[in-house]
């Protein structure tokens, strides 16, 4: 080692055996100006010491200590300075501010050394740290970086670092006075959809010193992607609201089965879906991490449960009420208010949190105007899924046409054999469970509480109503355009007003269409 | 047809339809002042639909109904058609169950309907004297103070008709009087509908062929919606076509 | 003859309560000892208006059929409009001592009062709009519900949709009402504060001569026409149309009343609880009032205003020795009512009065055969 260094002293200077040579004290007295070739000198030195030695400086807290005659990281508390390694970050003193060297630095030191920590970042073997320093240089885009950028786009293997290296490249080019770079700068972010590359572009414009063929082109890529930003924005909004309407399908569903196919009135709905939820937080208890399993355990899990408790509720209460909505809507509340008792008894009052499996957290970003959250995107599957499997469950099988022959004539259907009030507990055992795979699908969204049912049940009502009664298919279109009515409001006039829109607006389309988007004509529905 | 104010009635290519079924099939008809009609056709035929259409029950998709020739009954709600001078009888007697005898004929005197007079007027020893009257002609003088659900079958039917005489209105549509009533009580009630006729209109739908016959008035046969026959009922009896679809051979 | 009995026990019993109260708070000396002391006199004066919006509810519910799940909404107008009042009546004495604004419009940085708050120093004005601003949105409501024959459940959910709505929009602080923590810390009414014991015994002696007014009021105005009217509605509406009476101005006028009973006992309550908040339009309290109506025995209004006393009583038991309880309680009291008690309380004494009757006139026949 001994030998390396006496047979090639000078690139000893910059090589990263170099660096514990540094000289601290040197450093802690040099002016400003020198100070200025220790940067130049660093930046050579690729070793994370270096990297280490220019944070701390950047953040004032590097010190020269004479006691060690080396380095170290300080950290102000009160009137004194704790110190630390500067590799190990293990505090070694307390000691008072005489005891030290702090390295100064001016606001052009501070620039410089910003752009080099940055710079340094580009080049690191880590991805996500490439990434992150491409964001950060994009803040404040240096054109004494141009070149160095271009030859490390070069050589950049990562797709999406390459991409924004591009951009941050072009925004660099902007910074240029020679129109000919200005223009190539344009085209690297042409179809660059950001709110910040806008902002940089309309700041752009304001400079005096420009070409008239690049104001001209400036103003038509500004225009170009103000339209596209508008677009993807409204495309934002929609799968919202898209997402919205898919949990207030899935909520409403069940309701629709119980509420529109049987005429039951069963305000204990939303517990259900809250009974559901705590089948998944209860399953994720047995089957603990971030496993998709789990979620797929609780959704038959939690069907089952809540259908097992419908069919209770309509043996033991509901079936004393029939044809007397009002008396049920009460009975059930009562239901409900049991069910969130116990289940706050048992569980405690606090919400709990559900883990979402790692296959659906984490989001598809298709530009900075536009991305997909995995989860909601699982909700508004799932929910397709469901309703594709009702309708065949309706339709297809002897179950469903049993069901909907009781409810369209009960004693025809009683004295063709079938069983009417065997039929009647498992078409509300049914709903119900319906409603407890809301309550998994939705512990992918939000926390799972007690109340989580009650949040849901008016709004699942207006869905069924507004769709009107009866008809599957006016339940799918009330949710999703609620959903999306919703969602599009909302940025205008905040979330709580676009709720109270939209109740408002269903209770005057309920005055005007009683029966609902999609009624039933006919005799069969008066009085 | 061409509307006159003689007619109390006129239906003029009356259709409705119900998903697809239609219940009413351009169907005309016209009621003179004063006559007393007897309706019949089998189940389904849309004897009910048209009535419900009369008395703004149900909207017609296409056709004219005009009452006195002036007031077009599409376009007018139940309360005001009834108010109007528009009178029905149900065919399954709906006497208000919770009230007395008395308390249903007293909802159905002739009056001002408006909520305020409900609240402040007080009953007026004329308008006592005219439910006696009537209770007295439909039988109920002894029940006025039962309640309406504790009457027998034919109690309703007689109450029915109680509070429509008290109605006073100028058309009275009477759907199946006779059912649940004893040979005698049939026959009484159709005396009391023809002396009613001439000074009110009347239609009266009834399954009872005798009575029908004892209404001894012009028959109208209606059959899937529409108007098949028309005329004395030894008439359309007589009709082939009738006969096929109605009386059978 | 048992329901008319029980009535008068019933509004008598309210008579000696107040007399007493009368009695023992006014014209006696304190050194006897029979005087109710302040937090008794509350409790009492809250039952009182919680009995009056039951009777309210009663009043349209079990004679005309509507039930409303909103009338808490109602209630909480009337509560509001006199809790201005009562936060104009502050002035200078709130903690930041704005002598025009209440302490939550300092607090947003608002300048000046909105305009919707003008007119609330005035008592009469206050009093006016507890029974005006209830009446027109009842109005407004019904006007639309009714002429477009929404009725039943329906109807039920729009109610509840509504005071949803109502409760969504005042908590926010824009409103102009507090928002979450509604209007609260009152000094005054009339001059007198709102903490001194003849206060609040004057607050519960009126607050129970008005529930004795609102059910002779009602009482009486079952027994005109109107009241046959809105039975027949309850009953047969599509019937007692075509005897051509206006269902929906019937339905109407009936729910503004009630509306506007259930503002004024909103009124009463808010100076004797103190505080009125968003939490009052709430969907569940008011499914709570139909259950106390429906354990009592709808239809009958005296029946509703005992099964509000009842509840609460019950309430204020649960939520001081077993809070954990009540949830489970009131959800019984639901659904045993519903199943078992189907003309609640009250119906179910009356019909056992009549089956033991009867028992007996028949027991007597036999003994004398």
């Amino acid at each position: 080692m001994i030998f390396f260094r006496l047979l090639v002293p000078f690139i000893l200077m910059f090589s990263a055996q170099a660096f514990p040579a540094l000289d601290g004290q040197a450093l802690a007295k040099a002016s400003f100006k020198e100070k200025m070739i220790f940067i130049e000198m660093l930046t050579m030195d690729p070793s994370d010491k270096a990297s280490k030695v220019l944070q701390y400086w950047l953040d004032g807290e590097l010190a020269y200590w004479p006691k060690i005659g080396g380095m170290v990281r300080n950290v102000k508390e009160g009137r004194k300075y704790v110190l630390k390694d500067l590799m190990t970050g293990k505090e070694l003193e307390t000691v008072v501010s005489k005891k030290i060297t702090r390295v100064k630095t001016n606001n052009r030191l501070r620039a410089e050394l910003k752009q080099v920590i940055g710079f340094r970042k580009i080049a690191s073997p880590d991805v996500e740290v490439r990434y992150a320093a491409v964001l950060e240089l994009m803040r404040q885009p240096n054109l004494e970086l141009l070149p160095k950028l271009l030859d490390r786009e070069l050589v950049e293997p990562d797709l999406s670092v390459n991409t924004n290296l591009s951009i941050l490249i072009g925004l660099t080019q902007l910074e240029s006075s020679d129109s000919f770079v200005q223009l190539e700068g344009l085209e690297r972010i042409t179809n660059v959809l950001s709110p910040e590359v806008k902002d940089v572009l309309n700041r752009f414009l304001l400079r005096g010193d420009l070409d008239r063929i690049v104001v001209d082109r400036a103003a038509e890529i500004l225009v170009d992607m103000e339209r596209q930003l508008s677009y993807w924005g409204m495309g934002q909004n929609l799968f919202y609201g898209l997402s919205l309407g898919s949990v207030l399908l899935l909520a409403a569903i069940g309701l629709a089965i119980t509420f529109g196919v049987m005429g039951v009135i069963n305000m204990a709905h939303g517990e259900f879906i809250m009974l559901g939820a705590y089948t998944a937080f209860v399953v994720q208890q047995f089957i603990p991490g971030t496993s998709i399993w789990s979620l797929i355990v609780a959704i038959p899990t939690a069907f089952l449960v809540s259908g097992f408790s419908g069919i209770i509720l309509e043996r033991s209460v509901i079936r004393h009420l029939y044809g007397r909505p009002l008396e049920t809507l009460l009975a059930t509340v009562g239901v409900s208010l049991i069910l969130q008792q116990l289940v706050r008894s048992v569980f405690g009052p606090l919400n709990q949190s559900v883990i979402t499996p790692d296959l659906l957290s984490g989001s598809l970003n298709i530009n900075a105007a536009f991305s997909m959250t995995y989860n909601r995107i699982f909700v508004i599957i799932f929910a397709i899924i469901v309703l594709i499997s009702l309708w065949c469950v309706m339709q297809r099988t002897t179950f469903g046409m049993r069901i909907r022959a009781v409810t369209m004539n009960r004693g025809m259907a009683s004295s063709m054999g079938i069983p009417t009030k065997r039929m009647d507990a498992m078409a509300f055992g049914l709903g119900s469970g319906i409603a407890g795979m809301a309550g998994v699908a939705l512990s992918q969204l939000t926390n799972v509480g007690p109340n989580l049912g009650q949040a849901y049940i008016v709004d699942s009502f207006m869905v069924v109503v507004f769709g009107g009664v009866g008809n599957l298919l006016g339940t799918v279109v009330a949710a999703f355009s609620l959903g999306v009515a919703n969602k599009i409001i909302e940025p205008f006039s905040g979330a709580v007003l676009a709720k109270i829109f939209i109740l408002v607006f269903i209770v005057l389309f309920i005055q005007k269409r009683p029966r609902g988007l999609f009624a039933l004509k006919g005799r069969s529905v008066e009085d | 047809m061409i509307p006159t104010t003689s007619s109390a009635l006129y239906l003029d290519g009356i259709s409705v339809s119900f998903d697809g079924f239609k219940a009413l099939n351009n169907l005309s008809l016209e009621l003179a002042l004063g006559e007393l009609r007897a309706v019949i056709g089998p189940n389904g035929a849309g004897k009910s639909t048209m009535m419900d259409v009369i008395t703004g029950k149900t909207r017609p998709d296409t056709g004219t109904a005009l009452f006195l020739g002036q007031h077009d009954l599409t376009r007018l709600d139940e309360a005001r058609i009834a108010n109007l001078g528009i009178g029905r009888k149900f065919q399954k007697p709906s006497v208000i169950e919770t009230l007395t005898v008395w308390e249903n004929l007293e909802l159905a005197l002739a009056g001002n309907r408006a909520p305020w007079e409900a609240i402040f007027r007080i009953m007026c020893s004329r308008d006592q004297s005219n439910i006696r009257a009537v209770a007295e002609r439909v039988g109920l003088t002894d029940t006025l103070a039962k309640l309406g659900g504790d009457l027998s079958h034919g109690q309703k039917q007689w109450l029915e008709i109680g509070m429509l005489l008290l109605q006073e209105p100028e058309v009275l549509l009477v759907d199946e009087p006779a059912a649940g009533m004893t040979d005698a009580e049939t026959m009484k009630t159709a005396e009391l509908l023809k002396g009613l006729a001439g000074e009110h209109t009347l239609m009266v739908v009834e399954h009872d062929m005798e009575f029908v016959e004892a209404l001894d008035c012009k028959v109208t046969v209606l059959h899937e919606g529409r108007v098949l026959a028309e005329g004395s009922l030894s008439h359309v009896s007589s009709n082939s076509e009738v006969i096929d679809v109605y009386l059978g051979r | 003859m048992l329901l008319i009995f029980l009535r008068k026990l019933i509004l008598s019993s309210i008579a000696a309560l107040l007399m007493y109260v009368f009695i023992a708070n006014v014209v006696l000396p304190e050194s006897f000892g029979l005087a109710l002391d302040s937090y008794t006199l509350t409790i009492i004066g809250k039952y009182l208006c919680f009995a009056m919006l039951a009777v309210a509810l009663d009043l349209v519910w079990g004679y005309c059929g509507i039930l409303s799940l909103g009338h808490t909404a109602f209630f909480a107008l009337g509560g509001y409009a006199m809790g201005m009042y009562l936060m104009r009546q502050i002035g200078d004495r709130g903690t930041y001592g704005d002598s025009e604004l209440p302490d939550f419009m300092v607090f947003l940085n608002w300048d000046e009062l909105p305009w919707f708050w003008f007119g609330f120093d005035q008592f009469w004005f206050a009093v006016l709009m507890v029974f005006l601003v209830p009446g027109i949105l009842a109005f407004v409501f019904g006007w639309f519900a009714f002429r477009s024959r929404v009725s039943g459940v329906y109807l039920s959910i729009i109610t509840q949709a509504l005071t949803y709505a109502l409760m969504l929009a005042f908590f926010r602080n824009e409103m102009g009402f507090g928002g979450n923590n509604g209007l609260t810390d009152f000094k005054d009414i009339l001059g007198y504060s709102v903490s001194s014991p003849d206060v609040r015994v004057a607050l519960m002696l009126l607050s129970g001569c008005g529930l004795i007014g609102c059910l002779l009021l009602c009482m009486q105005l079952m027994k005109t026409k109107f009241g046959r009217v809105l039975i027949a509605i309850r009953d047969s509406e599509s019937r007692i149309r075509f005897l051509g009476y206006r269902v929906e101005y019937y339905k109407l006028l009936v729910f503004v009343i009630s509306a506007m009973i259930a503002g004024f006992a909103g009124a009463l309550y808010v100076p004797q609880v103190g505080i009125i908040n968003p939490g009052e339009f709430s969907p569940l309290a008011s499914i709570e009032v139909v259950v106390w109506v429906a354990l009592g025995g709808r239809g009958s209004l005296v029946g509703a205003a005992l099964g509000a006393i009842a509840v609460n009583a019950a309430k204020t038991f649960f939520t001081g020795f077993y809070p954990e309880a009540w949830l489970f309680f009131l959800g019984a009291i639901f659904v045993i009512s519903t199943l078992y008690l189907p003309k609640g309380i009250l119906g179910a004494i009356v019909d056992l009065g009549a089956k033991y009757q009867s028992t007996r006139s028949t027991s007597l026949k036999e003994s004398c055969s």
